[in-house]
């Protein structure tokens, strides 16, 4: 469990980031999502201290930061910045090694992390290992700075605008990805983005900043119910709210019983899809699909649009 | 006309032109004794009759080539083969054009042979510029060429020119010089080394310390280098008087010491800047996520930041030594040997060959460190980074 209590960074007069509190579970992803100038890679750079706090501390499991060492701390904790950062100069085995030679891991055990990781994140490590980071695509550096990051095996993950500079088709398969790597680890996320598409589509809890103040902190359908002003509100966009619901959950459980025309589509894509799909093909209702494949039922428009507001 | 302008290379232009000129310039100067002015020889008048023709045809197909658009691996050919020509010509003019048991007569290059050698020198290398061979090639190229002039020079074929008779007569002393010029030109650049990348880190981290430094040493630069010499003679007698044991290290105002400060001096410069100026070139990115894996800042320093200004540091330690080996000369001034030494002697007897005897080693020794060193920057430099270090090259 991360607890940031009161944290505060001024710089000369300007107050950059004010007196903001949270609490993020452990195992679980937070976005934090604000325009430029708001605070966010601020305060998400004083978790790691790359930044020192003027004000305030922050707990992880319970352990004030202030009183590691700073570059102790940074080993236990994953950082993954905009652009990859990878070294130039070092292969990606080098790279993704980084940290685990700084903590004087034995050289087999760095290499079988290496091999591990790279497999997880379908590279092959014969071919890419040797590779230097310009002979990867901005997908394939990405993936390279986000093994990097746990190859410590780090318990805390922070991450500042990861997929900024990928496409978008490279950027939704990499969201992905992420998703399944967090699965797979139990790692704790602290994603800063612009984007709220990805804040609602990758976060457990969304924190909204402005001028370096917490606007709000609250679960995605909870901030679409209720956003706490203006500001927020329109950062998610009134346009878009039912939209974004529907992402938020799983077709399965907007199943009805009852049967439907058409090939059937899997229960685990999100209701948007599922309505995108409706709507595209002109039916009122497509049959579902369970996990092993036979059809659970269907969904309808008229049962989608219920789940398009909040309860 | 059909045979358009189109067809003619401009850079051949030119090397043609030079090699024009240099067809009708004097190809071999006689002289009855070694400071007498010399009479020149035209090419066809300093060789045997039939060698002097078939040279002249040689170098007009040769001209021909240059100013023609022809594939580049052919004219670099060509431009070697003229040199060789021009190599085994003028030791044949020697041998030729000596009186027999004459042992005052001198025979040397005449403007015609320097203008030829130099259009052809131009040829060679903008042919293998424009070549673009990788720098292990050209390590090896140069290792070549090197062991061709070795060969030419051991063989005696040109050891009738007047440059090589100066050598005999002082062979001993010859690799003395060129010993201390050695000392002089690469011991001051690993001092420059060993103080400047340190000085450059503390500035790259301190805006403050930067400035000064880099001001004083701009200053120091401006300096006319036959000033530098004679300022440290005060100060450097001063030593070798009051500090005990400062006379046992050799330091005296005048001989080697003064000379190796001054070359030092001059060297801080371009290892500073360019230890700053790799520094400052170090990825931002690079740097947030060294101190981001949780490096500490001597980590990073050795980890990331040095490996990756390495190619622009290097580019500074061939600035100082081109600049070293040439400026090392001015040390016999005020004592200090190397080269300068024939130099400075073939001036005050206005014996040209003796100056030469100091002057083209010298050149030889700069365009080589040249050459080895460009390629080494390019074999450092990850292919990636490698534009951005030409491109950040700091200069004076």
């Amino acid at each position: 469990m991360i607890e940031i209590d009161g944290i505060s960074k001024v710089y000369g007069q300007v107050t950059v980031v004010d007196n903001v509190s949270m609490t993020i579970e452990t195992g679980s992803i937070a976005t934090i999502v604000g325009t430029s100038g708001s605070g966010k890679t601020t305060l998400l750079r004083m978790i790691n201290r790359l930044v020192e706090p003027s004000q305030g501390n922050i707990r992880i499991d319970g352990e004030d930061t202030a009183a590691i060492p700073p570059h102790e701390l940074r080993r236990r904790i994953g950082y993954v910045i905009q652009g990859h950062g990878l070294f130039p100069h070092r292969t990606v085995a080098e790279n993704i090694a980084t940290v685990p030679k700084l903590l004087g891991w034995p050289q087999d055990r760095i290499k079988t992390r290496v091999e591990e990781l790279l497999a997880l994140f379908q590279l092959d490590p014969a071919e890419f290992g040797p590779r230097f980071p310009h002979e990867l695509s901005g997908g394939q550096s990405q993936r390279v700075g986000v093994a990097r990051a746990l190859a410590a095996e780090p318990n805390l993950l922070l991450m500042d605008e990861p997929f900024g500079a990928l496409d978008p088709i490279i950027r939704a398969k990499a969201q992905t990805d992420l998703l399944a790597i967090q699965k797979h680890f139990g790692t704790t996320i602290i994603l800063v983005t612009h984007d709220m598409e990805e804040a609602f589509g990758l976060g457990d809890k969304i924190a909204v900043m402005d001028g370096g103040r917490l606007l709000q902190y609250a679960r995605p359908e909870d901030m679409l119910a209720n956003p706490a002003t203006d500001f927020v509100a329109s950062l998610i966009g009134t346009a878009e709210r039912p939209f974004r619901l529907l992402s938020l959950n799983r077709v399965e459980t907007a199943v009805e019983t009852g049967a439907a025309e058409g090939s059937p589509i899997s229960g685990s894509i999100s209701q948007r899809e599922a309505l995108a799909e409706l709507l595209w093909s002109g039916r009122p209702s497509l049959p579902v699909m369970g996990g092993d494949g036979s059809v659970i039922g269907r969904v309808t428009v008229d049962g989608l649009l219920k789940h398009a507001r909040p309860a | 006309m059909r045979l358009g302008l189109n067809r003619i290379d401009r850079v051949g232009l030119v090397v043609a032109l030079i090699a024009a000129y240099g067809l009708t310039a004097p190809f071999a100067l006689f002289r009855a004794n070694r400071i007498v002015p010399g009479e020149g020889r035209a090419l066809l008048s300093a060789l045997p009759s039939s060698l002097g023709t078939i040279v002249l045809a040689i170098s007009v197909v040769a001209v021909v080539v240059a100013l023609l658009r022809l594939p580049l691996i052919l004219k670099f050919f060509t431009s070697l083969a003229m040199l060789v020509v021009l190599a085994v010509a003028i030791g044949s003019a020697s041998s030729f054009l000596m009186p027999e048991g004459n042992t005052y007569a001198r025979v040397s290059p005449g403007s015609g042979f320097w203008l030829l050698g130099a259009a052809f020198a131009l040829l060679a290398t903008d042919g293998l510029a424009r070549l673009k061979p990788s720098p292990l090639l050209r390590i090896a190229i140069l290792a070549a060429v090197a062991l061709a002039i070795a060969s030419v020079l051991f063989s005696g074929l040109w050891g009738g020119l007047s440059i090589m008779k100066e050598y005999s007569s002082r062979a001993d002393t010859f690799w003395t010089e060129a010993g201390r010029h050695l000392t002089l030109a690469l011991g001051s650049l690993a001092v420059a080394a060993l103080v400047g990348i340190p000085l450059g880190i503390i500035g790259h981290r301190i805006e403050r310390v930067r400035s000064v430094i880099l001001n004083l040493l701009n200053i120091v630069q401006t300096i006319p280098s036959i000033s530098l010499f004679g300022i440290l003679i005060g100060p450097l007698s001063w030593v070798a008087v009051n500090v005990p044991g400062a006379a046992d290290l050799g330091i005296r105002g005048i001989g080697m010491a003064p000379a190796f400060v001054a070359l030092f001096l001059y060297s801080l410069l371009p290892m500073v800047a360019n230890t700053v100026g790799g520094l400052a070139g170090v990825p931002g990115d690079a740097n947030d996520a060294a101190r981001g894996v949780g490096m500490t800042d001597r980590q990073r320093l050795v980890q990331v930041e040095l490996p990756l200004a390495f190619p622009v540091i290097l580019t500074g330690v061939r600035i100082v030594l081109v600049q070293n080996i040439g400026l090392a000369t001015i040390a016999a001034l005020i004592g200090g040997g190397g080269f300068g030494v024939f130099v400075f002697q073939g001036l005050g007897q206005t014996a040209m060959d003796l100056v030469l005897l100091g002057a083209v080693p010298t050149v030889a020794m700069a365009v080589a460190a040249a050459v080895l060193l460009d390629a080494l920057v390019e074999l450092a430099a990850p292919a990636n980074v490698a534009d951005n270090a030409n491109n950040r090259e700091v200069t004076a």
